[in-house]
């Protein structure tokens, strides 16, 4: 599988602007810090997707969230570097495939991101 | 410091849509080609049709066949439709939640053959019919583990069939074949099919 070099794509470009960190001394916020890591969209798939799953191809991942080579390796690269997922190559014949699988620090991270959105979800209500 | 009143919608509104970007995305991942839907109903009208022939057969032997070239077709057909489902997503047909199904899938049903084999031989014939049920249920209920919620629900209805039609008079034998692999199968694959895409 060839991955086109990424032209303007940067993973650590700033995440869409959402206020969610932006409530101080809220319920969410004493659950835990945003984990902007996987608040991004595709990566919040990524992270997701493979916590049902044993392991996904860079095919099947890209077929799930409906993504670009380019896009998907970039997002897949930043989890891997926070260790949140973990990558393995193979070579299928002569062609090379990658796997991911989560990682116990990565089921934490999507873990507390559950808590803190079901947390958010709490406080707005009970107002 | 009190949050703004008026952010709380949206902040609501956005942690809301984040949950269910996730479950959603975690249902696709996990299901996506494992279960077909279509094939479900195509598999329970086999085994409905399967009932009604061999209800008619006097002998066992007769009944047997029928019953076992029924799972044929019907397994030919499941295949069948699991790679067109993965074709239609643009999945391998080995994709690994397809792979995980068959592996957790297999065992049971292996386990079944062999248990068809004995007891036809030693002749306790009436415990075959709630057999395979249990054991369906039972490789369901694994396959279908790391599945959307109704694959296990399945299962679990084709065990508590497979325990009652132990206990039940042997005669009672297609009416609850018919229900399992008939009727459980036509109302499960409608209802994937139609919340799972196919």
């Amino acid at each position: 599988m060839t991955r086109p070099k990424s032209r303007q794509l940067r993973a650590d470009a700033p995440a869409p602007a959402t206020k969610l960190e932006a409530l101080p001394g809220s319920a969410a916020q004493q659950t835990s810090e945003l984990d902007r890591l996987i608040h991004e969209r595709l990566r919040l798939g990524i992270i997701s997707a493979l916590a049902v799953n044993e392991a996904l191809s860079f095919t099947e991942l890209k077929a799930l969230l409906n993504t670009t080579d380019g896009n998907l390796s970039v997002h897949a690269r930043k989890l891997e570097e926070a260790d949140y997922i973990r990558c393995t190559k193979t070579f299928e014949g002569r062609v090379p495939k990658t796997t991911w699988k989560i990682s116990p620090a990565g089921r934490k991270a999507l873990q507390k991101y559950l808590d803190h959105m079901e947390a958010l979800i709490h406080a707005t209500r009970r107002r | 410091m009190a949050p703004d009143p008026e952010e709380a919608p949206s902040l609501h509104a956005v942690a809301a849509d984040n949950l269910h970007y996730i479950r959603a995305t975690m249902e696709r991942a996990g299901s996506f080609t494992a279960v077909p839907g279509w094939g479900g109903v195509v598999m329970g009208l086999i085994g409905l049709s399967s009932a009604a022939i061999a209800w008619q057969q006097a002998e066992f032997r007769a009944w047997l066949i029928t019953w076992l070239a029924a799972a044929a077709i019907a397994v030919t057909a499941g295949t069948v439709a699991i790679a067109i489902k993965s074709r239609a997503a643009g999945i391998p047909f080995f994709s690994r939640p397809a792979r995980q199904f068959l592996l957790s899938f297999a065992p049971p049903l292996l386990a079944g053959a062999l248990l068809t084999q004995v007891l036809y031989a030693t002749g306790s014939v009436s415990a075959i019919p709630g057999m395979w049920l249990l054991l369906y249920g039972a490789a369901v209920i694994a396959g279908g583990a790391f599945s959307v919620r109704v694959v296990p629900l399945m299962g679990l209805l084709f065990i508590l069939l497979g325990a009652v039609a132990l206990f039940s008079p042997t005669e009672w034998k297609d009416f609850f074949l018919g229900a399992g692999f008939g009727i459980l199968h036509i109302v499960f694959g409608a209802v994937i099919a139609r919340r799972y895409g196919g």
